[in-house]
């Protein structure tokens, strides 16, 4: 049994740029190798490579995903092994090229030669619908679509839930990324309950809009390993759901507002 | 905020205007029907029944909808159509 592998692609797509695909990807790949899994994260914005700095593992590059596709390297070669996790490794894309570098072909090609060799193959797409996203959930077995409470990104969500269902993509689930508690509060951000009942798919888990996280990018370090932070908490239970455990909710007003805020609330009752 | 409450007026949530907003444009993205092509659709449709009865301008109420039929996995969209007859024009 122990060479036996899961051999399960997740894609992580929003459509929308900047609602925090790559963060996720990190954060989930991180996660899954922090409980034991082997798992490789694979860079797929070809042209606008980015995983790599918020892995912290942007001096190690040699060969990239583009290498591997024109066989100018063996795939192996092209793996870089993260700093903390033995089992946890980097496919990432290359800088210098642009998205008709891969064909869909090729990435199932890869993807399923990824998938004998280690438990989770975590694929970090693009924005957009192009060609870039087509070739990032060819090889998909599963996808998760990160949102963030605004109009325009749930819009994209909704669209990027309807092309993957033509593709055959089943039952897609759904990260709500950067809640703001205190703007859900005062009804100026839709909530929880909003976003499900519009988009109408399965709730994967939620994460706070978290200064931890622009903290622990700035050292490339992923806050899923942020004993501390509400945002590491954030990732690391979906990262159980993600391996099938129940895990309830996190409440995200366990930490609204800073201890600052909290002392103003009480002297002026808000 | 707390003035408005003080004076006991309530101000419309903006979330609450974020997800009406997202509901109409979703339908129409969904249905790939754009808001002009439904404006058409709906002065021909006027125009038709308009031949063969008197109808209740006012009362028109056309719009695209999502909605689940028995069976149905998931919701498909449709047009619904609430054309008030006045009366029925004898020929």
């Amino acid at each position: 049994m122990e060479n036996q592998k899961l051999g399960t692609a997740i894609v992580i797509t929003s459509g929308k740029g900047g609602v925090g695909k790559t963060t996720t990807s990190a954060n989930i790949g991180t996660g899954l190798a922090m409980r034991g899994y082997s798992v490789v994260i694979l860079d797929a914005d070809i042209g606008l490579r980015n995983l790599d700095v918020v892995m912290g593992l942007e001096n190690r590059i040699v060969y990239d995903i583009v290498d591997v596709v024109e066989k100018n390297c063996r795939l192996k070669q092209a793996l870089i092994k993260d700093k903390r996790f033995d089992k946890l490794y980097l496919l990432p894309a290359a800088q210098t090229k642009d998205k008709t570098a891969v064909k869909p072909e090729q990435m199932v090609e890869l993807v399923n030669e990824l998938k004998k060799e280690y438990d989770y193959i975590i694929i970090d797409c693009p924005a957009g619908i192009e060609q870039g996203f087509q070739y990032s959930i060819a090889g998909a077995d599963e996808a998760i679509i990160v949102t963030t409470p605004e109009i325009s990104a749930v819009r994209d969500a909704d669209r990027v839930i309807g092309i993957l269902e033509a593709k055959e993509i089943h039952n897609p689930k759904l990260i709500i990324n950067r809640i703001r508690p205190d703007m859900v509060k005062r009804g100026d951000m839709m909530n929880i309950d909003d976003i499900i009942d519009i988009l109408a798919i399965d709730l994967l888990g939620i994460v706070p809009d978290d200064e931890a996280i622009v903290v622990s990018t700035n050292k490339g370090e992923p806050v899923v390993m942020d004993e501390k932070a509400l945002a590491g908490q954030a990732y690391r239970n979906i990262t159980k759901r993600i391996i099938g455990e129940e895990v309830e909710l996190l409440n995200l007003e366990t930490n609204d507002g800073s201890k600052l805020s909290k002392i103003l609330k009480l002297i002026f009752g808000k | 905020m707390d003035l408005f409450k003080l004076f006991g007026r309530k101000q419309e949530q903006s979330k609450n205007v974020a997800k009406e907003r997202l509901k109409l444009v979703l339908v129409h993205d969904r249905a790939d029907l754009s808001p002009k092509l439904l404006d058409m659709m709906k002065s021909d449709i006027i125009r038709v029944i308009s031949e063969y009865a008197d109808i209740d301008n006012e009362g028109i109420d056309i719009k695209l909808t999502r909605m689940k039929r028995d069976g149905d996995t998931s919701p498909i969209s449709a047009l619904v159509a609430n054309i008030p007859i006045v009366k029925v024009k004898d020929n």
